[in-house]
Protein backbone atom coordinates (compact mmCIF):
# COMPACT_ATOMS: atom_id res chain seq x y z
CA UNK A 1 0.00 0.00 0.00
CA UNK A 2 2.04 2.90 -1.25
CA UNK A 3 -0.51 5.25 -0.24
CA UNK A 4 0.79 4.61 3.57
CA UNK A 5 4.33 5.48 2.82
CA UNK A 6 3.12 9.24 3.25
CA UNK A 7 3.38 11.08 6.49
CA UNK A 8 0.70 13.08 5.45
CA UNK A 9 -1.85 10.35 3.86
CA UNK A 10 -1.75 8.51 7.24
CA UNK A 11 -2.26 11.41 8.88
CA UNK A 12 -5.22 11.85 6.85
CA UNK A 13 -6.63 8.27 7.09
CA UNK A 14 -6.22 8.28 10.75
CA UNK A 15 -8.41 11.71 10.96
CA UNK A 16 -10.71 10.09 8.22
CA UNK A 17 -11.42 7.02 10.66
CA UNK A 18 -11.86 9.53 13.73
CA UNK A 19 -14.03 11.29 11.58
CA UNK A 20 -15.99 8.47 10.69
CA UNK A 21 -16.70 7.19 13.85
CA UNK A 22 -17.96 10.28 15.51
CA UNK A 23 -19.81 12.42 13.10
CA UNK A 24 -22.27 9.73 13.11
CA UNK A 25 -22.00 8.32 16.41
CA UNK A 26 -23.41 12.45 17.69
CA UNK A 27 -25.72 12.60 14.64
CA UNK A 28 -27.72 9.85 15.59
CA UNK A 29 -28.88 11.52 18.56
CA UNK A 30 -29.62 15.23 16.66
CA UNK A 31 -31.69 12.99 14.07
CA UNK A 32 -33.47 11.21 16.90
CA UNK A 33 -34.89 14.29 18.29
CA UNK A 34 -34.87 15.84 14.86
CA UNK A 35 -32.43 18.96 14.86
CA UNK A 36 -30.33 16.84 12.19
CA UNK A 37 -29.76 20.53 10.45
CA UNK A 38 -28.21 21.78 13.99
CA UNK A 39 -24.28 20.27 12.83
CA UNK A 40 -24.94 22.61 9.49
CA UNK A 41 -25.66 25.76 11.91
CA UNK A 42 -22.22 25.27 14.06
CA UNK A 43 -20.40 24.52 11.48
CA UNK A 44 -21.16 27.40 10.44
CA UNK A 45 -20.64 29.22 14.13
CA UNK A 46 -16.84 27.66 13.60
CA UNK A 47 -15.80 29.66 10.40
CA UNK A 48 -15.38 32.67 13.26
CA UNK A 49 -13.15 30.18 15.32
CA UNK A 50 -10.82 29.45 11.78
CA UNK A 51 -11.06 32.85 11.66
CA UNK A 52 -9.90 34.00 14.70
CA UNK A 53 -7.14 31.46 14.74
CA UNK A 54 -5.88 33.30 11.82
CA UNK A 55 -6.17 36.24 13.15
CA UNK A 56 -4.66 35.63 16.84
CA UNK A 57 -2.35 32.86 15.12
CA UNK A 58 -3.60 30.27 17.55
CA UNK A 59 -4.44 26.86 16.35
CA UNK A 60 -7.46 27.34 14.13
CA UNK A 61 -8.65 23.60 15.15
CA UNK A 62 -8.50 24.58 19.14
CA UNK A 63 -10.25 28.24 18.13
CA UNK A 64 -12.92 26.38 16.02
CA UNK A 65 -14.02 23.91 19.13
CA UNK A 66 -13.99 27.02 21.49
CA UNK A 67 -16.21 29.16 19.35
CA UNK A 68 -18.36 26.22 18.06
CA UNK A 69 -19.01 25.14 21.63
CA UNK A 70 -20.09 28.80 22.69
CA UNK A 71 -22.36 28.91 19.62
CA UNK A 72 -23.73 25.13 20.51
CA UNK A 73 -24.17 26.26 24.05
CA UNK A 74 -26.01 29.54 23.14
CA UNK A 75 -28.50 28.06 20.41
CA UNK A 76 -29.45 25.64 23.66
CA UNK A 77 -29.76 28.41 25.60
CA UNK A 78 -32.30 29.67 22.53
CA UNK A 79 -34.14 26.68 22.38
CA UNK A 80 -35.12 27.06 26.26
CA UNK A 81 -35.70 30.50 26.39
CA UNK A 82 -37.04 31.99 23.26
CA UNK A 83 -38.60 29.13 22.13
CA UNK A 84 -41.63 31.26 19.46
CA UNK A 85 -38.53 33.63 18.20
CA UNK A 86 -35.55 31.06 18.41
CA UNK A 87 -35.74 30.54 14.66
CA UNK A 88 -34.87 34.36 14.01
CA UNK A 89 -32.25 34.20 16.27
CA UNK A 90 -30.17 31.15 15.31
CA UNK A 91 -30.46 32.68 11.85
CA UNK A 92 -28.75 35.16 13.02
CA UNK A 93 -25.89 33.09 14.85
CA UNK A 94 -25.49 31.17 11.70
CA UNK A 95 -24.88 34.06 9.22
CA UNK A 96 -23.04 36.28 12.02
CA UNK A 97 -21.04 33.09 12.59
CA UNK A 98 -20.25 32.81 8.47
CA UNK A 99 -19.55 36.51 8.04
CA UNK A 100 -17.60 36.96 11.23
CA UNK A 101 -15.29 34.06 9.79
CA UNK A 102 -14.54 36.06 6.36
CA UNK A 103 -13.98 39.04 8.42
CA UNK A 104 -11.64 37.63 10.63
CA UNK A 105 -9.59 35.89 8.06
CA UNK A 106 -9.32 38.66 6.12
CA UNK A 107 -7.95 40.98 8.70
CA UNK A 108 -5.45 38.22 9.28
CA UNK A 109 -1.97 39.30 8.53
CA UNK A 110 -1.54 38.10 4.93
CA UNK A 111 -5.30 36.44 5.53
CA UNK A 112 -7.01 35.85 2.56
CA UNK A 113 -10.59 33.95 1.89
CA UNK A 114 -8.75 31.65 0.00
CA UNK A 115 -7.01 29.99 3.20
CA UNK A 116 -10.57 29.66 4.51
CA UNK A 117 -11.52 27.09 1.36
CA UNK A 118 -9.40 24.12 3.13
CA UNK A 119 -11.78 24.63 6.47
CA UNK A 120 -14.95 25.00 4.13
CA UNK A 121 -14.33 21.81 2.07
CA UNK A 122 -11.42 20.12 3.98
CA UNK A 123 -7.94 19.10 2.60
CA UNK A 124 -6.28 15.79 3.71
CA UNK A 125 -2.45 17.48 2.63
CA UNK A 126 -3.07 20.12 5.32
CA UNK A 127 -3.74 17.93 8.16
CA UNK A 128 -0.88 18.79 10.35
CA UNK A 129 1.03 16.50 13.41
CA UNK A 130 -0.78 18.98 16.10
CA UNK A 131 -4.34 18.50 14.72
CA UNK A 132 -4.23 15.24 14.60
CA UNK A 133 -3.37 15.38 18.37
CA UNK A 134 -6.20 17.54 18.66
CA UNK A 135 -8.78 15.45 16.85
CA UNK A 136 -7.74 12.04 18.77
CA UNK A 137 -8.03 14.17 22.38
CA UNK A 138 -11.24 15.24 20.81
CA UNK A 139 -12.91 12.30 19.10
CA UNK A 140 -12.27 10.40 22.57
CA UNK A 141 -14.01 13.09 24.49
CA UNK A 142 -16.87 12.79 21.71
CA UNK A 143 -17.05 8.64 21.47
CA UNK A 144 -16.91 8.89 25.76
CA UNK A 145 -20.05 11.17 26.05
CA UNK A 146 -21.81 9.53 22.62
CA UNK A 147 -21.08 5.54 23.71
CA UNK A 148 -20.74 6.17 27.64
CA UNK A 149 -24.07 8.23 28.41
CA UNK A 150 -25.84 6.08 25.61
CA UNK A 151 -28.88 5.46 27.84
CA UNK A 152 -29.40 8.47 28.66
CA UNK A 153 -29.19 10.51 25.25
CA UNK A 154 -31.18 7.94 23.83
CA UNK A 155 -33.72 8.31 26.82
CA UNK A 156 -33.49 12.32 26.17
CA UNK A 157 -34.04 12.27 22.59
CA UNK A 158 -36.72 10.01 22.44
CA UNK A 159 -39.00 12.25 25.07
CA UNK A 160 -37.11 14.93 26.78
CA UNK A 161 -40.53 15.26 29.07
CA UNK A 162 -40.40 11.86 30.13
CA UNK A 163 -36.57 11.93 30.84
CA UNK A 164 -37.92 15.25 33.04
CA UNK A 165 -40.09 12.99 34.79
CA UNK A 166 -37.25 10.07 35.59
CA UNK A 167 -35.40 12.99 37.41
CA UNK A 168 -32.64 12.49 34.53
CA UNK A 169 -30.28 16.13 34.67
CA UNK A 170 -31.79 16.91 31.03
CA UNK A 171 -30.92 20.55 30.81
CA UNK A 172 -27.25 19.04 31.56
CA UNK A 173 -27.70 15.86 28.72
CA UNK A 174 -28.94 18.99 26.69
CA UNK A 175 -26.38 21.21 26.51
CA UNK A 176 -23.74 17.97 26.41
CA UNK A 177 -25.00 16.83 23.52
CA UNK A 178 -24.69 19.83 22.10
CA UNK A 179 -21.04 20.46 23.17
CA UNK A 180 -20.58 17.09 21.68
CA UNK A 181 -21.84 18.19 18.42
CA UNK A 182 -19.36 20.96 18.20
CA UNK A 183 -16.27 19.13 19.13
CA UNK A 184 -17.37 16.86 16.09
CA UNK A 185 -17.36 19.43 13.96
CA UNK A 186 -14.35 20.65 15.06
CA UNK A 187 -12.65 16.95 14.79
CA UNK A 188 -14.52 16.53 10.90
CA UNK A 189 -13.77 19.81 9.71
CA UNK A 190 -10.41 19.12 8.19
CA UNK A 191 -11.64 16.25 6.69
CA UNK A 192 -14.94 16.68 5.34
CA UNK A 193 -14.94 20.86 5.50
CA UNK A 194 -17.41 22.71 7.47
CA UNK A 195 -19.95 23.09 5.16
CA UNK A 196 -20.12 19.81 4.71
CA UNK A 197 -19.84 18.15 7.96
CA UNK A 198 -23.64 18.19 8.55
CA UNK A 199 -23.87 15.82 5.99
CA UNK A 200 -21.63 12.57 7.86
CA UNK A 201 -23.46 13.19 10.94
CA UNK A 202 -27.39 12.61 9.29
CA UNK A 203 -27.14 10.67 6.20
CA UNK A 204 -25.01 7.34 7.29
CA UNK A 205 -27.98 7.60 10.47
CA UNK A 206 -30.42 7.67 7.38
CA UNK A 207 -28.90 5.45 5.74
CA UNK A 208 -28.98 2.17 8.47
CA UNK A 209 -32.18 3.29 9.59
CA UNK A 210 -33.10 1.75 6.25
CA UNK A 211 -31.90 -1.65 7.53
CA UNK A 212 -32.60 -1.67 10.88
CA UNK A 213 -35.65 -1.79 13.76
CA UNK A 214 -33.29 -1.04 17.01
CA UNK A 215 -31.16 1.82 18.31
CA UNK A 216 -28.29 -0.14 18.64
CA UNK A 217 -28.01 -1.66 15.19
CA UNK A 218 -28.65 2.11 13.82
CA UNK A 219 -25.85 3.18 15.84
CA UNK A 220 -23.27 0.27 14.79
CA UNK A 221 -24.23 0.19 11.13
CA UNK A 222 -24.21 4.22 10.76
CA UNK A 223 -20.45 4.28 12.56
CA UNK A 224 -19.96 1.24 9.90
CA UNK A 225 -21.11 3.52 7.27
CA UNK A 226 -19.14 6.69 8.14
CA UNK A 227 -15.62 4.34 8.84
CA UNK A 228 -15.99 2.95 5.34
CA UNK A 229 -17.06 6.29 3.51
CA UNK A 230 -14.39 8.27 4.81
CA UNK A 231 -11.78 5.72 3.95
CA UNK A 232 -13.13 5.32 1.11
CA UNK A 233 -13.19 8.81 0.00
CA UNK A 234 -9.85 9.49 1.32
CA UNK A 235 -8.60 6.82 -0.51
CA UNK A 236 -10.21 7.93 -3.69
CA UNK A 237 -9.13 11.55 -3.42
CA UNK A 238 -5.79 10.66 -3.27
CA UNK A 239 -5.69 8.56 -6.13
CA UNK A 240 -7.83 10.71 -8.34
CA UNK A 241 -7.31 14.31 -6.75
CA UNK A 242 -10.86 15.04 -5.83
CA UNK A 243 -11.53 17.03 -3.24
CA UNK A 244 -11.93 14.76 -0.40
CA UNK A 245 -14.86 16.46 1.71
CA UNK A 246 -16.84 16.54 -1.78
CA UNK A 247 -15.84 12.76 -2.56
CA UNK A 248 -17.00 11.53 1.31
CA UNK A 249 -20.63 13.21 0.81
CA UNK A 250 -21.24 12.36 -2.20
CA UNK A 251 -20.40 8.33 -1.17
CA UNK A 252 -22.34 8.57 1.69
CA UNK A 253 -25.61 9.74 -0.27
CA UNK A 254 -24.41 6.53 -2.59
CA UNK A 255 -24.51 4.35 0.52
CA UNK A 256 -27.67 5.93 1.22
CA UNK A 257 -29.76 5.26 -1.79
CA UNK A 258 -28.30 1.93 -2.30
CA UNK A 259 -29.68 0.76 1.56
CA UNK A 260 -32.95 2.26 0.38
CA UNK A 261 -32.96 0.10 -2.61
CA UNK A 262 -32.11 -2.78 -0.63
CA UNK A 263 -34.44 -2.05 1.73
CA UNK A 264 -37.73 -2.48 0.15
CA UNK A 265 -37.43 -5.86 -0.64
CA UNK A 266 -36.25 -6.69 3.15
CA UNK A 267 -39.02 -5.13 4.25
CA UNK A 268 -41.59 -6.69 2.33
CA UNK A 269 -40.04 -9.96 3.65
CA UNK A 270 -39.86 -8.86 7.25
CA UNK A 271 -43.60 -7.64 7.25
CA UNK A 272 -44.80 -10.87 5.58
CA UNK A 273 -42.81 -13.07 8.86
CA UNK A 274 -44.53 -10.18 10.97
CA UNK A 275 -47.93 -11.10 9.75
CA UNK A 276 -46.87 -14.84 10.35
CA UNK A 277 -46.26 -14.40 13.64
CA UNK A 278 -49.31 -12.35 14.34
CA UNK A 279 -51.89 -14.04 12.52
CA UNK A 280 -55.29 -12.35 13.36
CA UNK A 281 -53.53 -9.56 14.66
CA UNK A 282 -52.70 -5.95 14.12
CA UNK A 283 -54.52 -5.02 10.92
CA UNK A 284 -58.30 -5.01 12.28
CA UNK A 285 -57.71 -1.58 14.36
CA UNK A 286 -57.37 2.09 13.29
CA UNK A 287 -54.33 4.54 15.05
CA UNK A 288 -55.63 7.40 15.28
CA UNK A 289 -57.83 8.30 18.23
CA UNK A 290 -61.79 8.55 17.87
CA UNK A 291 -61.87 11.60 19.31
CA UNK A 292 -59.55 13.52 16.68
CA UNK A 293 -61.14 13.48 13.57
CA UNK A 294 -62.75 16.54 12.36
CA UNK A 295 -65.99 14.91 11.63
CA UNK A 296 -66.78 14.20 15.05
CA UNK A 297 -66.11 17.84 15.82
CA UNK A 298 -69.21 18.70 13.58
CA UNK A 299 -71.17 15.76 15.71
CA UNK A 300 -71.03 16.76 19.28
CA UNK B 1 -56.32 1.59 53.01
CA UNK B 2 -53.89 4.13 55.19
CA UNK B 3 -54.40 7.93 54.64
CA UNK B 4 -51.06 9.20 53.70
CA UNK B 5 -51.76 11.56 50.88
CA UNK B 6 -49.39 10.88 48.01
CA UNK B 7 -50.36 13.61 45.61
CA UNK B 8 -51.19 16.74 47.33
CA UNK B 9 -52.66 20.02 45.21
CA UNK B 10 -53.76 23.35 47.31
CA UNK B 11 -54.70 26.63 45.53
CA UNK B 12 -52.72 25.60 42.52
CA UNK B 13 -52.89 28.20 39.68
CA UNK B 14 -51.21 28.39 36.83
CA UNK B 15 -51.40 30.31 33.15
CA UNK B 16 -50.26 28.87 29.69
CA UNK B 17 -49.08 32.53 28.37
CA UNK B 18 -51.54 35.17 29.92
CA UNK B 19 -54.73 32.69 30.08
CA UNK B 20 -55.09 31.20 33.60
CA UNK B 21 -55.67 27.34 33.00
CA UNK B 22 -56.19 26.60 36.85
CA UNK B 23 -57.89 28.76 39.05
CA UNK B 24 -56.85 27.65 42.49
CA UNK B 25 -57.23 23.82 42.16
CA UNK B 26 -57.63 21.67 45.48
CA UNK B 27 -56.86 17.85 45.24
CA UNK B 28 -55.45 15.15 47.30
CA UNK B 29 -54.73 11.49 46.24
CA UNK B 30 -54.26 9.47 49.00
CA UNK B 31 -52.23 6.12 49.29
CA UNK B 32 -53.68 3.39 47.34
CA UNK B 33 -56.23 5.36 45.57
CA UNK B 34 -57.19 5.84 42.07
CA UNK B 35 -58.31 8.79 41.18
CA UNK B 36 -59.99 9.94 37.80
CA UNK B 37 -59.86 13.39 36.66
CA UNK B 38 -62.14 14.26 34.33
CA UNK B 39 -63.60 17.12 32.39
CA UNK B 40 -63.94 18.30 29.30
CA UNK B 41 -61.27 19.98 26.47
CA UNK B 42 -59.62 22.59 27.80
CA UNK B 43 -61.08 22.27 31.46
CA UNK B 44 -57.41 21.90 32.76
CA UNK B 45 -57.47 18.32 33.62
CA UNK B 46 -53.49 17.48 31.78
CA UNK B 47 -52.19 20.97 32.82
CA UNK B 48 -53.30 20.02 36.57
CA UNK B 49 -51.38 16.42 36.13
CA UNK B 50 -48.47 18.20 34.43
CA UNK B 51 -48.36 20.50 37.26
CA UNK B 52 -47.77 17.44 39.82
CA UNK B 53 -44.55 16.01 37.67
CA UNK B 54 -42.99 19.71 37.33
CA UNK B 55 -43.58 20.27 33.69
CA UNK B 56 -46.24 23.37 33.97
CA UNK B 57 -44.78 26.66 36.11
CA UNK B 58 -47.26 27.19 39.09
CA UNK B 59 -48.06 30.64 39.55
CA UNK B 60 -49.52 30.33 43.32
CA UNK B 61 -50.65 27.19 45.37
CA UNK B 62 -48.52 24.59 46.75
CA UNK B 63 -47.96 20.65 45.20
CA UNK B 64 -46.51 18.04 47.75
CA UNK B 65 -45.43 14.19 46.57
CA UNK B 66 -44.92 12.05 48.98
CA UNK B 67 -44.95 14.41 51.69
CA UNK B 68 -42.25 16.40 50.42
CA UNK B 69 -42.97 20.05 48.71
CA UNK B 70 -42.52 19.11 44.86
CA UNK B 71 -39.58 22.03 44.26
CA UNK B 72 -36.94 19.67 46.78
CA UNK B 73 -38.59 16.44 45.65
CA UNK B 74 -35.90 14.37 44.38
CA UNK B 75 -36.97 10.47 44.28
CA UNK B 76 -38.34 10.66 40.77
CA UNK B 77 -37.99 6.73 40.64
CA UNK B 78 -41.60 6.84 42.77
CA UNK B 79 -43.40 8.15 40.20
CA UNK B 80 -44.36 6.58 37.07
CA UNK B 81 -45.47 8.91 34.38
CA UNK B 82 -47.48 7.93 30.92
CA UNK B 83 -47.49 10.91 28.82
CA UNK B 84 -50.46 11.80 26.71
CA UNK B 85 -49.15 10.79 23.30
CA UNK B 86 -50.00 9.13 19.53
CA UNK B 87 -46.75 7.42 18.95
CA UNK B 88 -43.67 6.24 21.06
CA UNK B 89 -41.19 6.84 18.07
CA UNK B 90 -38.55 8.91 17.75
CA UNK B 91 -36.68 10.06 14.80
CA UNK B 92 -34.45 6.92 14.52
CA UNK B 93 -35.81 3.26 14.69
CA UNK B 94 -36.06 1.83 18.34
CA UNK B 95 -37.55 -1.26 19.42
CA UNK B 96 -40.30 -2.18 22.46
CA UNK B 97 -37.55 -3.35 24.85
CA UNK B 98 -35.14 -0.04 23.87
CA UNK B 99 -38.25 2.46 24.68
CA UNK B 100 -39.21 0.72 28.16
CA UNK B 101 -35.45 0.37 29.22
CA UNK B 102 -35.46 3.83 29.35
CA UNK B 103 -37.76 3.87 32.26
CA UNK B 104 -35.75 1.92 34.38
CA UNK B 105 -32.86 5.05 34.38
CA UNK B 106 -34.46 6.40 37.61
CA UNK B 107 -33.16 3.29 39.45
CA UNK B 108 -30.00 2.73 38.01
CA UNK B 109 -26.57 4.39 38.98
CA UNK B 110 -25.00 6.31 35.95
CA UNK B 111 -27.45 3.88 33.48
CA UNK B 112 -25.44 1.10 33.79
CA UNK B 113 -28.24 -2.16 33.93
CA UNK B 114 -27.73 -5.01 35.38
CA UNK B 115 -29.39 -7.87 35.56
CA UNK B 116 -32.11 -7.01 37.82
CA UNK B 117 -32.56 -4.18 35.57
CA UNK B 118 -33.13 -6.17 32.39
CA UNK B 119 -35.73 -8.30 34.25
CA UNK B 120 -37.27 -5.67 35.40
CA UNK B 121 -37.71 -4.01 31.63
CA UNK B 122 -38.91 -7.97 30.57
CA UNK B 123 -41.49 -7.74 33.70
CA UNK B 124 -42.87 -4.17 32.53
CA UNK B 125 -43.32 -5.94 29.06
CA UNK B 126 -45.28 -9.13 30.43
CA UNK B 127 -47.52 -6.66 32.79
CA UNK B 128 -48.92 -5.17 29.52
CA UNK B 129 -49.28 -8.28 27.08
CA UNK B 130 -46.08 -7.04 24.85
CA UNK B 131 -43.23 -9.69 25.72
CA UNK B 132 -43.75 -10.95 21.84
CA UNK B 133 -43.13 -7.62 20.42
CA UNK B 134 -39.72 -6.61 22.26
CA UNK B 135 -37.52 -7.09 19.64
CA UNK B 136 -39.98 -4.53 17.10
CA UNK B 137 -39.71 -1.74 15.84
CA UNK B 138 -42.04 0.62 18.29
CA UNK B 139 -42.71 2.30 14.41
CA UNK B 140 -44.72 -1.05 13.86
CA UNK B 141 -47.15 -0.79 16.08
CA UNK B 142 -50.43 -0.26 16.47
CA UNK B 143 -52.02 3.52 18.33
CA UNK B 144 -53.01 0.45 21.22
CA UNK B 145 -49.65 -1.08 21.49
CA UNK B 146 -48.05 2.31 21.25
CA UNK B 147 -49.69 2.85 24.51
CA UNK B 148 -49.11 -0.14 26.12
CA UNK B 149 -45.04 0.34 25.52
CA UNK B 150 -45.84 4.05 27.28
CA UNK B 151 -47.06 2.38 29.98
CA UNK B 152 -44.49 -0.35 30.24
CA UNK B 153 -42.09 2.07 30.25
CA UNK B 154 -43.90 3.53 33.43
CA UNK B 155 -43.81 0.61 35.39
CA UNK B 156 -40.44 -0.46 34.31
CA UNK B 157 -39.01 1.29 37.46
CA UNK B 158 -41.53 -0.15 39.85
CA UNK B 159 -43.75 2.79 40.59
CA UNK B 160 -45.54 3.59 43.79
CA UNK B 161 -47.68 6.23 41.99
CA UNK B 162 -48.49 6.33 38.76
CA UNK B 163 -50.11 9.33 36.26
CA UNK B 164 -51.07 8.67 33.21
CA UNK B 165 -53.00 11.32 30.80
CA UNK B 166 -55.51 9.75 28.97
CA UNK B 167 -53.86 6.23 28.91
CA UNK B 168 -57.26 5.44 26.73
CA UNK B 169 -57.17 7.61 23.74
CA UNK B 170 -56.78 6.17 20.35
CA UNK B 171 -56.63 2.36 21.96
CA UNK B 172 -58.38 0.00 20.37
CA UNK B 173 -60.44 -2.31 22.58
CA UNK B 174 -58.56 -5.22 22.81
CA UNK B 175 -55.70 -2.83 23.89
CA UNK B 176 -57.96 -1.66 26.47
CA UNK B 177 -58.97 -4.87 28.42
CA UNK B 178 -54.76 -5.23 28.66
CA UNK B 179 -54.45 -1.82 30.64
CA UNK B 180 -57.80 -2.15 32.40
CA UNK B 181 -55.95 -5.62 33.64
CA UNK B 182 -52.79 -4.24 34.06
CA UNK B 183 -54.09 -1.01 35.96
CA UNK B 184 -56.11 -3.42 38.05
CA UNK B 185 -52.82 -5.42 38.88
CA UNK B 186 -51.26 -2.45 39.65
CA UNK B 187 -53.92 -1.66 42.20
CA UNK B 188 -53.67 -4.55 43.61
CA UNK B 189 -50.34 -4.39 44.27
CA UNK B 190 -50.83 -0.82 46.26
CA UNK B 191 -50.02 0.90 43.19
CA UNK B 192 -51.62 4.44 43.94
CA UNK B 193 -53.27 6.25 40.71
CA UNK B 194 -54.12 9.46 39.31
CA UNK B 195 -55.13 9.40 35.69
CA UNK B 196 -56.84 11.85 33.26
CA UNK B 197 -59.95 10.04 31.63
CA UNK B 198 -62.17 11.70 28.97
CA UNK B 199 -65.09 8.24 29.76
CA UNK B 200 -64.73 5.95 32.71
CA UNK B 201 -64.95 3.38 30.34
CA UNK B 202 -63.35 0.17 30.88
CA UNK B 203 -61.69 1.30 34.05
CA UNK B 204 -64.78 2.74 35.53
CA UNK B 205 -64.81 -0.38 38.44
CA UNK B 206 -61.43 0.50 39.21
CA UNK B 207 -61.99 4.27 40.18
CA UNK B 208 -62.38 4.85 43.90
CA UNK B 209 -62.84 8.78 43.62
CA UNK B 210 -63.79 11.01 40.17
CA UNK B 211 -62.36 14.83 40.21
CA UNK B 212 -63.69 16.59 37.61
CA UNK B 213 -62.62 19.83 36.24
CA UNK B 214 -64.24 22.63 34.61
CA UNK B 215 -62.54 25.97 33.30
CA UNK B 216 -59.83 25.40 35.84
CA UNK B 217 -61.70 25.14 38.71
CA UNK B 218 -62.53 21.55 40.78
CA UNK B 219 -66.22 21.04 40.21
CA UNK B 220 -66.79 18.03 41.39
CA UNK B 221 -64.88 15.38 43.92
CA UNK B 222 -66.37 12.32 44.80
CA UNK B 223 -67.38 9.18 43.99
CA UNK B 224 -67.30 8.37 40.17
CA UNK B 225 -70.64 9.77 38.19
CA UNK B 226 -72.35 7.08 37.36
CA UNK B 227 -73.21 6.50 33.45
CA UNK B 228 -76.67 4.61 32.56
CA UNK B 229 -78.39 3.57 29.64
CA UNK B 230 -77.36 5.97 26.71
CA UNK B 231 -75.14 7.56 29.00
CA UNK B 232 -72.78 4.70 29.61
CA UNK B 233 -72.33 4.89 25.82
CA UNK B 234 -68.72 6.48 25.02
CA UNK B 235 -69.35 9.85 23.12
CA UNK B 236 -72.46 10.92 25.04
CA UNK B 237 -72.83 14.18 26.53
CA UNK B 238 -72.95 14.03 29.78
CA UNK B 239 -74.79 16.08 32.17
CA UNK B 240 -73.41 15.93 35.41
CA UNK B 241 -75.62 15.96 38.32
CA UNK B 242 -73.81 18.73 39.95
CA UNK B 243 -73.71 20.70 37.35
CA UNK B 244 -75.59 23.97 38.53
CA UNK B 245 -78.53 24.63 36.25
CA UNK B 246 -78.45 26.20 33.09
CA UNK B 247 -74.47 25.50 33.08
CA UNK B 248 -74.38 23.70 30.17
CA UNK B 249 -73.45 19.72 29.38
CA UNK B 250 -70.16 18.62 30.81
CA UNK B 251 -68.76 16.75 28.29
CA UNK B 252 -66.67 13.80 29.46
CA UNK B 253 -67.28 11.69 25.84
CA UNK B 254 -64.81 10.88 24.01
CA UNK B 255 -66.49 11.97 21.02
CA UNK B 256 -67.40 15.24 22.26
Amino acid sequence: MEILDFAFMQRALLAAVLVGITAPAVGIYLVQRRQALMGDGIGHVAMTGVGLGFLLTWSPVWMATLVSVLGAVFMELVRWYARTRGDIALAMLFYGGMAGGVMFINLAPGGSTTNLSSFLFGSLSTVSESDVTAICLLAAFVMLVTVGLRRQLFAVSQDEEFARVTGLPVRFLNLLTAITAAVTVSVAMRVVGLLLVSALMVVPVAAAQQLTRSFAATFAIAVAIGVSVTIGGTVTSYYQDVPPGATIVLLTIGAFIALTALAAPLARRRARTLAAAHPGGDPAECAIPAGRTAGDEVGA
Amino acid sequence: MTTEPVISLSGVRAELGSRPVLRGIDLTVRRGEVVALLGANGSGKSTAVRSVIGQVPVSAGGIELFGTPQRRFRDWARVGYVPQRTTAAGGVPATVTEVVSSGRLARTRFGVFRKADREAVRHALDLVGMTDRAKDSVDALSGGQHQRVLIARALAAAPELLIMDEPMAGVDLASQEVLAETLRHQVSEGATVLLVLHELGPLEPLIDRAVVLRDGCVAHDGPPPKAVGQHALPGHDHVHPHAPAGAGPMRTGLLS
